[in-house]
């Protein structure tokens, strides 16, 4: 391989003409491309010199094949100059601070000092602008009155003239603008930041325009037969045909008016050609009515050559399938189809000591149909870099010519490690290294309790899968980006990865309360779990058979020596804490790795909270934590099997007491609006302080309409206990809440708009099924009915203006942040934590002096503390804290 | 008529100090790092006019921190780029 290239310099500035011409291999006359032969025209914008496309032909400027030229620049002698629109600013502000007839910067000597950076002072100062110069004065170097110059887009520039108090406007040529740029000295423009070795201002004004390579544009043939040019090339079709018609009227004399048409007509060919989206010009079409896509526009945008092409790369070794759910994986592992594991491969070097089984994986070859078959090779580097594709009949001759010094293309297999990744990649845990299995079916199969840190679900999402091809790869993949890492979010300090959904309804179920149960019912428990013997059963029944509880099924699982006490999701947080007689059973309590009293629910292992997690990580590390969480999702998925766990639309209903105290609460809600509505209207209702009486009248029945939907979820809730599943999901953190529940089985409740009830809509009324001027709440979105028992036709579109705005403010939220995500990322890629303990950019300027102005790792801190103090103590007093 | 009023008094303004040249040469010792390297201030900011910094000076701030309690800072002086 070559040695990369070390740049020396860039040097950014403007071509001058000459440059231009210099670097022309050929000045180009003839807008045609090729002949009847189809052949290229010489001096035609597709003459041989200018590089080849057609194969068999060879470059007239350096004697390649197609392949091999890379295409060189042609030119055109414009007939008058036009501008270029890229630095209409730079005209602009060029025009407006130099002198109209000398040419010079429109300061005295003195004032040139003050504002202007002086040698001495090199941290800072700036170059001079227009605001630098008061306008409309006269030049203090010869005298000129100066005029104001006016700017119009796309590319008109005028002086404005005084004569007897009218404005008149001059227009200004592109070649009158060129001589007065030509007329700055050398010495003003460095004043004015630009360097004049490089960038003479008349080189924005073009007189010669540079013909890009014909491999930069190259025509394709049709189905038909038919060529097909370039967007480009279009557009210089057209800036030559007019350049022709104007030299043809010059020569030919015409009037002065035809003359100022056809250098218009040419600076709008120009304008497009550079740049098809400017301001006030209309863009450049084809015949299709297609916007042309002229050189700006390759560059620009998602699909332009910056972002698309050169940030935007493919590539190779990695794979994207939907992905599916395996509980019975670890977190570590993810499960990739067969199909995938014998398409990609991981090179390996052939040494003495693995001679003999490279061997054995070339003779097996590429074929591998099922899943017991062992991994095969695709492909075998000789040690002259010769890769050979491994099938049929070479695979033998190839294992026998094997020696050290080859490499051979292994296929994946178990064990493999691969970097997961899920878009769109937000923070580090969008990208984990997983241990490879695979399996059959054509997804990726992951551990639902990795689904939290990349934001997955299995709706049809896709996730990408790339394979590590070198040593050093995959050691960081193993050390730094391998999921059990990455247990703990920077973002919060907690661990990220844990239960959610059934395994928290699991293992509250299994750990709610105290309940027995067999030998058998404990073997089906933890038959996923390794151990060596069960424990003392916790009793033995009249008959003999003993019993274990299922807080000692729990236990087995944790690890010995674990020491806690918290309080789980489920504490209501009562007045007084009963703490181990809780009658909710929320007061958890382990001792020496035995839970003996309380629940486990989201507060104890779920992702974003995992309080046992979180301890069992600092205490005992990050691989006894992985595996709690495999232990974990096992054993609450068998949990969750032993009862069955469904929810259904009769888990919504209740019994006809309930419904009799619902309707009399929303009647009592609604009486109570109503006399509230009387009392405003007589005028005799007390304004808050600081509010309109309307104000306080809205604020009431708010508030009364909010007291009575929560009324009527304390009476649901009441005739739903545990034994409901939607009251279990809510209680135990797993999923939902108890207002949805409310909803679904109580009263839905008012809908609001921007936090106020529904306003909008006719004169004085929401709906034409109100009268003018109700105030009641059903005409103004309070909605009595529940999900279950139906809304009303009003109510449903009452609803549906609530369930907008949500929907909207979703939509708008997502975008904004997507934005200001990629600001911030775009502001502190680069910045990284020196061995020193700064953080430093990349040319080793400090931006902090120690990180986080403390230095500690939020990873390694426990919550936005460095240390887990309470914890601590907790876990050797044994006691809460 | 206005008042002149000391910033640094202010509660939310943390302490400014010009750095001997003696204090600077040690912090770009013990950070390894040339003058251009050390984050910036403007000459004109009101810390740094009232502890009389000039272009080029570096400033200590030591400021309330609430991970550390309390934080140093260095702050090399520079011209004010106008607009
Ligand atoms: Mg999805
Ligand atoms: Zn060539
Ligand atoms: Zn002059
Ligand atoms: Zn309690």
């Amino acid at each position: 391989m070559p040695s990369p290239k070390r740049i020396g310099k860039i040097k950014f500035g403007l071509l001058s003409p000459k440059e231009i011409r210099t670097m022309s291999v050929r000045k180009i006359i003839w807008a045609d491309t090729y002949d009847d032969d189809g052949f290229p025209y010489p001096q035609g914008l597709m003459d041989l010199a200018l590089g080849v496309i057609d194969p068999g032909l060879r470059c007239k400027t350096c004697d390649q094949k197609a392949a091999d030229c890379p295409g060189h620049f042609g030119h055109i002698e414009l007939a008058k100059p036009v501008i270029h629109v890229g630095y209409t600013r730079l005209i602009r502000k060029l025009l407006r601070v130099t002198c109209r007839s000398c040419g010079r910067l429109l300061l005295s000597p003195d004032e040139i000092q003050k504002v202007s950076i002086t040698a001495e002072d090199e941290l800072g100062g700036d170059y001079l602008t227009e605001k630098d110069i008061k306008k409309e004065r006269s030049c203090p170097h010869c005298g000129e009155q100066q005029l104001k110059v006016n700017f119009e887009k796309p590319t008109t520039f005028s002086e404005v003239l005084l004569e007897d108090g009218k404005k008149n406007e001059h227009k200004l040529t592109p070649a009158d603008i060129r001589a007065r740029l030509e007329r700055i000295p050398d010495s003003d423009l460095r004043l004015l930041g630009i360097n004049p070795e490089v960038a003479r201002p008349e080189w924005t004004i073009l007189t010669v325009l540079p013909v890009p390579p014909v491999t930069m544009r190259p025509s394709i043939i049709l189905e038909n037969g038919q060529r097909s040019e370039d967007d480009l090339t279009h557009k210089l079709v057209d800036i030559i045909r007019i350049n022709q018609r104007f030299k043809e009227n010059q020569d030919a004399g015409a009037p002065q008016l035809i003359i100022e048409d056809l250098w218009e007509l040419l600076q709008y060919h120009v304008t497009t050609y550079l740049d098809n989206e400017v301001a006030g010009c209309p863009p450049a079409r084809h015949r299709s009515g297609r916007p042309l896509k002229t050189l700006s526009q390759r560059l620009k945008g998602k699909d332009g050559r910056f972002r698309g092409s050169l940030s935007g790369k493919r590539v190779n070794f990695s794979a994207r399938t939907v992905i599916s759910p395996n509980p019975n994986l670890s977190v570590t592992e993810v499960g990739v189809p067969l199909s995938i594991a014998v398409e990609m491969t991981v090179p390996v070097r052939v040494t003495a000591h693995n001679l003999e089984e490279m061997r054995a994986l070339v003779l097996r070859g590429p074929e591998r149909r099922t899943l017991k078959d062992p991994c095969g090779a695709n492909y075998v580097i000789r040690p002259d870099n010769r890769r050979i594709r491994l099938g049929g009949e070479n695979l033998e001759t190839i294992a026998e010519a094997l020696e050290p010094g080859y490499t051979v293309e292994r296929q994946l297999r178990d064990g493999d490690i691969v970097l997961f990744n899920r878009q769109p990649s937000l923070h580090r845990m969008s990208i984990m290294a997983h241990r490879i299995k695979v399996m059959d079916g054509k997804t990726f199969r992951l551990n639902p309790a990795v689904c939290p840190p990349y934001n997955a679900d299995f709706d049809g999402d896709e996730m990408n899968l790339h394979v590590p091809q070198t040593e050093e790869a995959r050691a960081e993949a193993a050390i730094l980006v391998a999921v059990q890492e990455n247990i703990l979010s920077p973002r919060f300090g907690g661990p990220i990865i844990g239960g959610i959904h059934d395994h928290i309804s699991g293992i509250f179920m299994l750990t709610h309360d105290l309940r027995w149960f067999t030998k058998s019912e404990v073997l089906y428990l933890l038959k996923f779990f390794e151990f060596d013997r069960l424990p003392e059963p916790g009793r033995i029944e009249e008959d003999g058979t003993p019993r274990w509880s299922n807080k000692q099924v729990f236990s087995m699982i944790l690890p010995d020596g674990l020491n806690m006490v918290f309080r789980a999701s489920s504490c209501i947080n009562c007045d007084e804490c009963r703490h181990t007689d809780c009658e909710r059973d929320a007061f958890v309590r382990i001792i020496d790795g035995q839970l003996q009293t309380g629940t486990v629910d989201k507060k104890s292992i779920g992702a974003f909270d995992g309080a046992i997690l979180n301890r069992i990580i600092r205490q005992y590390g990050m691989d006894r934590a992985s595996r709690f969480i495999d232990d974990l999702t096992r054993l609450s998925i068998r949990a969750i099997m032993i009862d069955g766990f469904s929810f259904g639309i009769d888990d919504e209903d209740l019994s006809k007491t309930e419904y009799g105290q619902i309707a009399d609460e929303l009647v009592k809600a609604k009486d109570d609006v109503d006399r509230r509505i009387r009392i405003f209207e007589e005028g005799q209702l007390e304004p808050m302080p600081g509010r309109t009486p309307e104000e306080t009248l809205e604020m009431q029945i708010m508030q009364v309409l909010g007291k009575a939907r929560d009324r009527t979820g304390e009476i649901a809730g009441r005739h739903l206990g545990l034994g409901n599943s939607a009251v279990l999901m809510a209680v135990s953190g797993a999923r939902g809440s108890m207002l949805n529940l409310t909803q679904m089985a109580g009263c839905i409740g008012q809908q609001s708009v921007r936090g106020e009830r529904i306003m909008r809509g006719y004169e004085e009324r929401t709906l034409p099924h109100f009268r003018r001027g109700d105030r009641g709440a059903d005409a103004h979105g309070f909605i009595l009915h529940s999900y279950k028992s139906g809304l009303s036709p009003t109510e449903f579109f009452f609803h549906a203006i609530g369930g907008r705005e949500g929907l909207v403010d979703t939509a708008v939220r997502t975008s904004q942040s997507g934005y200001l995500q990629r600001r911030l990322i775009n502001a502190l890629q680069d910045l990284k934590v020196a061995y020193d303990g700064t953080v430093r950019t990349t040319m080793g300027r400090i931006i902090q002096f120690e990180y986080g102005e403390d230095g500690t790792d939020p990873m390694k801190g426990s919550f936005g503390d460095p240390v887990d103090v309470k914890g601590l103590v907790e876990s050797i007093i044994k006691e809460e804290v | 008529m206005s008042v002149r009023i000391n910033v640094l008094d202010h509660v939310m303004v943390p302490n400014h100090q010009v750095m001997s040249e003696e204090e600077v040469q040690n912090l770009l010792r013990r950070y390894d790092i040339t003058f251009d390297q050390l984050p910036r201030i403007y000459h004109d900011d009101p810390g740094v006019r009232q502890v009389n910094g000039k272009v080029g000076d570096v400033i200590r701030i030591v400021r309330k921190s609430q991970t550390a309690g309390i934080a140093e800072a260095y702050r090399l002086v520079v011209r004010r780029p106008k607009k």
